[in-house]
């Protein structure tokens, strides 16, 4: 087991070279007076993040709490559903990729059970009927494959990225994208519903991230990091909670690969910035099993 | 006479019995009957469900806080810095976060509605003493959040020192920020910078 993952290790640091190659590069390019490691690009990110914070307020979140009040709740519901479902190919599709093939077998089921039986996806009732919607990108399946994920990265419009993500983030907009309509208003309606739909689940967040940091743009970036890892993974890598009153720190759990527990301990005795300090491709290591 | 003496020792009996359970009571059991008794008291509360930050607080004060080891959440939020705190800094840094947290948590709960909360079986030997308690939030239309509380056993029970919302920990996601805080202003510098937050939070809340 351990030989196993010393060498899945090893076969991940060539993989691991190009994207790693790729952001060294935009480090140089941009130059910023960067103090964070795990993000060189903090400078252009955290305009950009402003940016995304104005164009939200002063657009997508007013749009959004119409949407709340105009809207009686089980359409909230029905709409969403019908998102879910129609994403659930894709879904399924990365699941193969990633050689998760109950997993994606159960996407396709649950695309045709909720597309018929469901009334076209309006109803979930294949989550009724014991298929977990699951989620799953391209990003993900890169992440899978052994592809670091680079520098942090903020997208205009669509926030919190990382190199890979952004890379693969393409590859998601035009899958979703198959199903929208020829008629062009029709396909911007539905665009438009899509992106307000999504704000909408994420009303009243805001308030508690605005009231619990003291750094929102860092909070973000960190919370985005380590979700991340934790959804290439498929569940989170074995955590170490170190006691800083001197005691030497245990692993949680029994039977947990030798090899991950080392590697979350190295990063965490980074200490400071924790997973952030080892930087983005080396901490996809925690996850491995 | 006879009678007298076996009432009192059967009181005296009664009040170790009941102390004994709240201290051994299973994490499992402690995290299902204090979650399912603040949401019970959250969806009967229509002023929390408008987020009344100042009822919900009260709320947490009262139930949920006993039950967390906030110096322990405090030192993994801070991570190494934390050694080279006096014990006068460890305490005033430990009340100023444990503020934030609960105002945090308090907002959180302000959002519930009538998800559902799935209980994962818990899997953990009789002579543990650091639990994972696994839940899940359901939701229509999409995959469920997982909420997992981390327990450590003390001599006043299992206490909750980190909790895990979908893959991330609350606690220690603040740790790059705080370093950065501390390597600006010193360990005072972070105090300040939490307490300042504290009291913008709660001058707001006053005013409403």
């Amino acid at each position: 087991m351990k030989n196993f993952a010393a060498r899945l290790t090893s076969v991940r640091m060539g993989v691991r070279a190009a994207p790693l190659l790729a952001s060294a590069l935009l480090l140089a390019g941009c130059a910023t007076t960067a103090r964070n490691p795990a993000d060189p690009l903090e400078g252009y990110n955290r305009a950009m993040f402003s940016f995304n914070e104005q164009v939200d307020k002063v657009v997508v979140k007013p749009v959004a709490e119409v949407y709340d009040a105009v809207l009686p709740e089980p359409l909230h519901i029905a709409i969403g559903n019908v998102f879910g479902n129609l994403a659930d190919p894709w879904i399924g599709v990365n699941n193969l990729l990633q050689g998760k093939v109950a997993d994606a077998l159960s996407d396709m089921m649950r695309f045709l059970v909720n597309s018929t039986f469901g009334f076209l996806g309006v109803l979930d009732v294949a989550s009724e009927a014991g298929l977990p919607k699951h989620d799953e990108d391209f990003g993900q399946t890169l992440g899978r494959w052994g592809v670091g994920e680079g520098a942090y990265f903020v997208l205009p419009f669509f926030g919190p990225r990382t190199i890979r993500d952004a890379a693969a983030f393409p590859a998601d907009l035009a899958a979703n994208s198959a199903w929208d309509a020829g008629h062009i208003p029709t396909r911007n309606t539905v665009t438009a519903v899509r992106i307000t739909h999504q704000r909408w689940r994420l009303l009243g967040t805001e308030k508690t991230v605005d009231e619990g940091t003291l750094d929102k743009y860092a909070y973000v970036r960190d919370f985005y990091l380590e979700q991340r890892r934790y959804k290439v993974f498929d569940g989170a890598p074995p955590r170490v909670y170190e006691d800083f009153n001197g005691a030497s720190a245990t692993p949680l759990g029994k039977g947990v690969d030798v090899a991950a527990t080392t590697a979350v301990e190295n990063l965490e005795l980074l200490g400071g910035g924790g997973l952030m300090l080892a930087y983005g491709p080396a901490a996809d290591e925690s996850g491995s099993r | 006479m006879l009678m007298r003496r076996l009432l009192m020792l059967f009181c005296a009996w009664l009040a170790l019995a009941a102390s004994a359970s709240a201290q051994t009571m299973a994490p499992d059991v402690l995290v299902r009957d204090v979650t399912n008794e603040v949401l019970a008291i959250v969806r009967a509360d229509k002023a929390i469900q408008a987020g009344d930050t100042r009822r919900v607080i009260e709320l947490v004060d009262a139930k949920v806080l006993p039950h967390f080891d906030f110096r322990r959440m405090t030192m993994l939020a801070v991570g190494r810095d934390w050694r080279d705190a006096t014990p006068a800094q460890q305490s005033r840094l430990t009340e100023a976060f444990r503020t934030l947290l609960v105002r945090t948590y308090a907002n959180a709960l302000t959002q519930y509605r009538d998800q559902v909360i799935d209980f994962k079986p818990a899997r953990f030997a009789e002579t543990d003493t650091r639990v994972q308690i696994r839940t899940e939030v359901k939701q229509s239309g999409a995959q469920p959040i997982g909420i997992d509380y981390m327990l450590e056993k003390s001599d006043k029970g299992w206490k909750v020192f980190d909790v895990v919302v979908a893959g991330v920990s609350l606690v220690t996601n603040y740790r790059s920020n705080f370093s950065q805080e501390i390597r600006a202003g010193g360990v005072d510098g972070l105090i300040r910078s939490i307490e300042t937050k504290n009291r913008s939070l709660e001058a707001e809340q006053t005013r409403r």
